[in-house]
């Protein structure tokens, strides 16, 4: 009874609201009436001024410079260098590393804003941004001051790609049981293996590759860094895939791949660690992917109920679309609501963390999907066509329920 | 010569957003709608900006009038590269009675405390379209006023404009200090980065009433009625180029 009577509450004022954040959104004149910190449909709402400068820069620069390109970078299978080092420019390179090197140095939580707000103007190469800004993380956050001073700069301008290498073939969910091995050879350190399914693989510089020096089990594995160009450094065929058409992804393959000792990461046996707590954060910011593109969704569907008229009547005239909008609104505000608690929890270390980031992965990119899907089936016919955006977030987002430990893993 | 540069810059509703009418057809409405910068400052700002690169302006003081949340345009200004801000504040109500005259007597006012030698303001700002402050800035000060300006050059104590005037582009000379008004074309305004969002936190916004400057806000203009834009009705198909024409005359079009 409860859930039905707030449903219609909230859905009288719902298609205004999402009128309202439509255009570019953010409703800096709406905070100053309703000074809140309650996250709701609209993404701007809670946030503090300089978040809210944040934001509208990030979502400035989707519609202006990726929205426009987003379905021919899926068509053609384009990875766009220059406009994520456009992005690199304002920042968006490796926005929570440390100041120290080049890194921005903001929080995860204005991560994860500015994630959900440029994954609008196209999912898939935000998510490639993602994966390269949690591995300028990862050397920031483990490297020496060495490798710090030498790869945080490229990586956060974008000079320089980065790839994150940890499944293989044979060890998906499975991480820890994985077997690339990195063997000793006097000062050098000798990889054998392949890792599969690697974002930006094959296009991108720089590899943090999670290989066995020592036993079995988590313990064993180290993080090291390979450069592109090494010899016995390899790369599969690429990859024909669903969505995430903007990024290769390709197996990244190493054969007597030699590399100086020196380029592991944080200390050896340290790289199962390194890589978890680097998922930490990938897994918030693969939610928050998910997030901006399921509100893209309903906004463009809510525009569209608006316009389409069957029955000569507005589809958002029928109660079955008011229904539909607010339980997907809803689904939406929950995941917002998990996705940013688990941020805060990641950056002020709550005990609680790692659940909370796997929850709100689990729920957010699991909803997010369905939202979408709701989405185009809203835009009937029309929803299936490549002319209409929705398909393209659906496909994206499709994987995200498989990344960064399936969804049967959280 | 190194220039100190003010540029106005005013809170408008976003250029995105559908406009709707008030009730009382006095004005619209501006409740719970996005605004921003209005988009010919923002050039000016980007302008102004490029000035101080080029070590031709020393510094860039934004203005801006208007309610508490025209602090947040000026904050925008500041992530661009302005060096600080003057927030003129007039109460929301007040606002709506705000002309171009009381808006171009604070510029003034502010132009001669500050020791400005260059004032760049967008030619029109995009709620109003009045297009006037430049000028009764430029008359109240008897400064020079170059306005339209497509492209900025400076030369000793002299500013090359290039104007856009309906015939085509226009070059003129003016003697600082002088006021410019920026077209869309004179440039591309940049993107705040990141770090800068972070910088203009620190940057001082300095507040002041009219009073303070002696400007007087009483109103010389009514507004008697704000209504929609006529809804646009069908068209018609018509047979070959002659009906057309026909047509055409008939409707008073041609």
């Amino acid at each position: 009874m409860i859930g039905t009577l707030s449903m219609r509450v909230l859905r009288a004022p719902l298609l205004n609201t999402l009128h309202r954040c439509q255009p570019r959104h953010n409703i800096k004149a709406i905070r100053s009436s309703i000074r809140t910190l309650v996250t709701s449909i609209d993404p701007s709402h809670g946030l503090t001024e300089e978040q809210l400068a944040i934001q509208e820069l990030a979502t400035d620069f989707a519609v202006k410079e990726m929205l426009p390109n987003m379905a021919e970078w899926d068509e053609k299978e384009y990875f766009p260098v220059a406009t994520m080092r456009a992005a690199a420019a304002l920042g968006f390179g490796a926005i929570y590393a440390t100041e120290d090197f080049g890194g921005t140095g903001l929080n995860r939580l204005d991560a994860s804003i500015i994630f959900e707000a440029l994954s609008r103007g196209c999912t898939s190469t935000t998510a490639y941004i993602s994966i390269h800004n949690m591995c300028a993380w990862m050397i920031d956050h483990f490297g020496n001051p060495s490798q710090r001073e030498q790869w945080v700069p490229q990586l956060a301008s974008m000079e320089k790609f980065a790839s994150y290498c940890l499944t293989e073939p044979g060890s998906g969910s499975d991480a820890a049981s994985l077997s690339t091995s990195a063997k000793k050879d006097g000062s050098d350190l000798v990889l054998n293996g392949s890792k599969a399914f690697i974002s930006g693989g094959g296009d991108t510089d720089v590899y943090l590759v999670m290989c066995r020096t020592g036993s079995d089990g988590p313990r064993g594995i180290s993080c090291v860094l390979v450069e592109k160009g090494t010899p016995g450094l390899s790369f599969g065929k690429k990859e024909k895939k669903v969505g995430w058409n903007s990024q290769p992804t390709r197996m990244v393959i190493f054969e007597d791949c030699r590399i100086p000792a020196s380029n592991i990461i944080g200390n050896e046996g340290q790289g199962f660690n390194i890589a978890m707590k680097g998922l930490n954060g990938g897994r918030i910011n693969i939610a928050s992917c998910s997030l901006g593109a399921a509100q893209a969704s309903i906004e463009n569907a809510a525009d569209h109920a608006k316009v389409r008229k069957q029955f000569s009547k507005p589809l958002a005239s029928f109660q079955n679309t008011q229904f539909r909008l607010a339980e997907m609104s809803t689904e939406v505000v929950a995941s917002r609501l998990l996705v940013r608690n688990a941020a805060v929890a990641l950056q002020e270390d709550h005990p609680d963390t790692v659940t909370l980031c796997s929850m709100a992965k689990y729920y957010a990119t699991e909803k997010c999907f369905q939202v979408i899907n709701e989405a185009l089936q809203l835009y009937g016919g029309y929803g299936y066509l490549k002319d209409y955006p929705v398909q393209q977030y659906l496909r994206d987002c499709r994987v995200h329920m498989i990344l960064e430990g399936t969804n049967e893993m959280h | 010569m190194s220039l100190r540069v003010l540029v106005g810059c005013k809170r408008v509703i976003d250029y995105a957003v559908k406009i709707r009418v008030r009730p009382d057809k006095l004005g619209v409405v501006t409740d719970g709608v996005k605004h921003s910068m209005n988009p010919f400052d923002e050039i000016a700002i980007e302008e102004a900006v490029r000035l101080k690169e080029k070590k031709i302006a020393k510094e860039v003081v934004a203005v801006s009038c208007g309610p508490t949340q025209a602090q947040e345009t000026i904050r925008t200004a500041l992530a661009m590269g302005a060096d600080r801000g003057i927030h003129v504040e007039i109460p929301a109500k007040e606002m709506e009675k705000l002309e171009p005259l009381h808006v171009s007597k604070i510029l003034a006012k502010l132009a001669e405390q500050e020791q400005a030698e260059l004032v760049i303001v967008g030619k029109q700002a995009i709620d109003d379209d009045s297009n006037a402050t430049a000028q009764m800035t430029a008359a109240l000060l008897d400064w020079p006023q170059a306005t339209f300006a497509s492209k900025l050059e400076k030369t000793d104590g002299e500013l090359e404009v290039t104007r856009e005037v309906d015939g085509g582009l226009e070059t003129i000379k003016v003697k600082l200090p002088a006021v410019v008004s920026s077209d869309l074309r004179l440039n591309e305004p940049r993107y705040a980065t990141l770090p800068n969002i972070m910088k203009a936190k620190k940057k001082k916004i300095a507040k002041m009433k009219p009073s303070d400057l002696g400007v007087n806000l009483a109103s010389h203009l009514e507004v008697i009625e704000v209504v929609d834009p006529p809804t646009r009705e069908a068209g018609i198909k018509v047979e070959d180029v002659d009906t057309l024409v026909t047509k055409l005359k008939d409707s008073g079009r041609i």
